[in-house]
């Protein structure tokens, strides 16, 4: 289980670099949130892949209990990974209509000198 | 426990909220409102930590591990101070120049979100909240580069976000492997257990990653080429907010962090934080003496002078730390300053570029004035701030024997004043730029006028109340320093007043 999740993550992380890496913008954002998802996943297994017992205290015993943590934690990244990628796929298309193209290549007049 | 502790957060949020208003007149009111409130709440702050008292709140009642801690202790008191100042003084700023259309799209209550974010990581004593704080920040700084929709800034704006999602990827990653490692997210009792832990290995992997999260956000070398190609390109209030603060709150995070958590695994960093100290300072610095628009040169000289503050780390004693809390108030105010002053120059002239410019001390005296002492004071010219500053910092390196970074400090601050006096014969001393006549048609009314005048002004005059009289904030840095550096046998004042607010409410049961 353990190793699976580990590919996983590695084979997200790699797909979501090498999509950051390309000219196109939409390509862009979805490598940017191929790249969270590997970070939910990655707190994911920081909770032991294992089965176990619900976490309520009275009930379970501590030592059979589940960590809720990782959980409440990737929830609260999902939440705001969405908020975020909203935004981006948003100012992607503005700044494509602004530039005319998703061509990374062509948005490059900020670095230039600008005489105003 | 104090109810004041959770104001910071409370006051912009609401703040944030009301500013929603429908009515422009009320929208305002309750923004200038919200902001003063705020300025208030981080002075009583700084009143009650000014002694060097920590104050801690568990949030829900929950001892240390399990709940949330929000501490203040001398260092945050400085930068919600800070934060709060800036906000004020910029808010005027914002108030009187932004225009109608920014503001009918939320601009205000971006303004305050931004300040929650901040006010929370400045708060906050655990790492996912730290991490959430730092999500609030950005999504507002986002909005706020890019709302307007030009083209430049959607240009800028794509860099921006882009860059710093990949940095929040890798903080939550490294914040996610920190649990996994010692199974608690509060900074205090990481503190204590990763100086039980004795793996050196990981320790170090997860020190790296907090490097590179951090450092993306503070600009440092190689990470910085976000910076100067997005903060020149929204309207000058922004860009002196995030200049001023934004940048920072990285270099911040990176004392808590890599000093207050993982000390060990920082001095094996050291090297490597030398040579990016350095490469920062100098990179920022010759990138600032090419450019030709006082905006970029003055982006470029924010990574020149996170290139000061991560020396303090690369130093690494209490005392460098002290002498780059100091630096940090001074850089602040001082970057703020310059960035206030240039929006008033092209408010008069209508330019932002050298070479348009020319002749303002003749026709503007008074802004001449201020951009003189603001300018000073950065290059680090006594009796202004930046020499205090400078002098602690190159003091401490070469007390720690860092010749090397203190021979180079000495080498950027002349760099640093060539630049300024770059602006200085271009923008005020020359006669007349190719464009300026003196005679912009401006769309401000003139309380407007005044207003953006009056808030540049007073935030040089703070600058130059920090180089007349550093005696308290130097006092206050030293305290501010001690409570993160363990003495003898003790861990740190910032871990142990964690650890006794715990015990108070039922201790830390494991």
């Amino acid at each position: 289980m353990t190793i699976l999740y580990a590919v996983t993550i590695g084979v997200l992380f790699a797909c979501g670099t090498y999509l950051v890496l390309r000219r196109s913008l939409v390509r862009l954002i979805i490598g940017l949130s191929l790249l969270t998802y590997a970070a939910n996943l990655m707190i994911f297994t920081s909770g032991n892949l294992q089965q176990r017992g619900t976490p309520i205290a009275g009930e379970t015993q501590p030592e059979a209990m589940a960590d809720p943590l990782p959980q409440a934690l990737i929830l609260t990244a999902i939440v705001i990974s969405f908020g975020v990628t909203a935004f981006t796929l948003a100012l992607g298309y503005r700044a494509s209509q602004a530039v005319g193209g998703d061509d990374l290549d062509a948005m490059q007049t900020t670095d230039q000198e600008e005489l105003t | 426990m104090s109810p004041l502790i959770i104001a910071p957060i409370l006051i912009p949020l609401i703040t944030g909220f009301s500013a929603l208003l429908k009515r422009r007149g009320r929208r305002r009111v309750a923004f200038a409102l919200g902001m003063s409130a705020n300025l208030i709440a981080a002075v009583l702050m700084m009143a009650s930590t000014f002694d060097g008292t920590i104050l801690v709140s568990q949030m829900g009642n929950h001892p240390m591990p399990f709940g949330i801690s929000l501490v203040v202790d001398p260092l945050s008191a400085i930068m919600l101070l800070l934060t709060a100042v800036m906000a004020f003084l910029v808010g005027i700023f914002a108030l009187a120049t932004i225009d109608a259309n920014r503001e009918r799209f939320a601009f205000f209550p971006l303004f305050a979100f931004l300040i929650v974010g901040l006010n929370f990581a400045f708060l906050t004593g655990d790492l996912f909240s730290l991490y959430v704080a730092f999500e609030i920040m950005l999504m507002s700084s986002f909005v706020m580069v890019t709302l307007g929709g030009e083209r430049g800034q959607l240009e800028g704006g794509i860099k921006y976000v882009t860059i710093n999602l990949i940095s929040s990827t890798i903080f939550v990653v490294a914040a996610g492997l920190t649990y996994t490692v010692a199974g608690t997210l509060n900074i205090a009792h990481l503190a204590i257990r990763f100086s039980e832990l004795a793996d050196p290995g990981v320790t170090l992997v997860l020190a790296g990653m907090f490097l590179i999260a951090f450092g993306i956000k503070a600009a440092i070398f190689p990470l910085f080429f976000w910076l100067p190609a997005s903060y020149h390109t929204p309207p000058i209030a922004v860009t002196a907010l995030f200049g001023g603060l934004l940048t920072k709150v990285g270099v911040y995070a990176m004392w808590r962090m890599l000093i207050l958590v993982l000390p060990a695994a920082t001095a094996v960093l050291q090297p490597l934080l030398i040579v990016i100290s350095i490469l920062t300072m100098i990179v920022g610095v010759l990138g600032a003496v090419a450019q030709m628009d006082v905006r970029r040169l003055l982006s470029f000289h924010v990574i020149s002078q996170i290139g000061y503050l991560l020396m303090s780390l690369a130093i690494g004693t209490s005392e460098a730390l002290s002498a780059g809390i100091f630096f940090m108030v001074h850089v602040i105010l001082a970057k703020t300053a310059l960035f206030l002053i240039s929006g008033v120059v092209h408010e008069f002239e209508g330019s932002y570029h050298l070479k348009y410019l020319g002749g303002v001390t003749k026709r503007h005296p008074g802004a001449a004035l201020m951009f003189f002492v603001a300018a000073l004071a950065l290059a680090g010219i006594p009796p202004f701030s930046g020499f205090w500053a400078k002098l602690l910092l190159l003091r401490a390196g070469i007390a720690a024997e860092q010749y090397l970074l203190v021979g180079v400090g000495f080498a950027v601050s002349l760099l640093t004043l060539y630049s300024m006096i770059k602006i200085w014969n271009e923008v005020y001393w020359k006669p007349n730029g190719k464009a300026s006549n003196g005679a912009h048609a401006s769309p401000l009314t003139k309380i407007e006028r005044r207003a953006m005048i009056g808030a540049a002004a007073v935030m040089v005059a703070l600058v130059f109340a920090l180089g007349i009289a550093p005696e308290p904030v130097i006092e206050l840095s030293n305290r501010a320093a001690a409570d993160l550096f363990p003495t003898g046998t003790q861990q740190s004042g910032y871990v142990e007043a964690v650890v006794a607010a715990s015990a108070d409410i039922g201790g830390l049961s494991e």
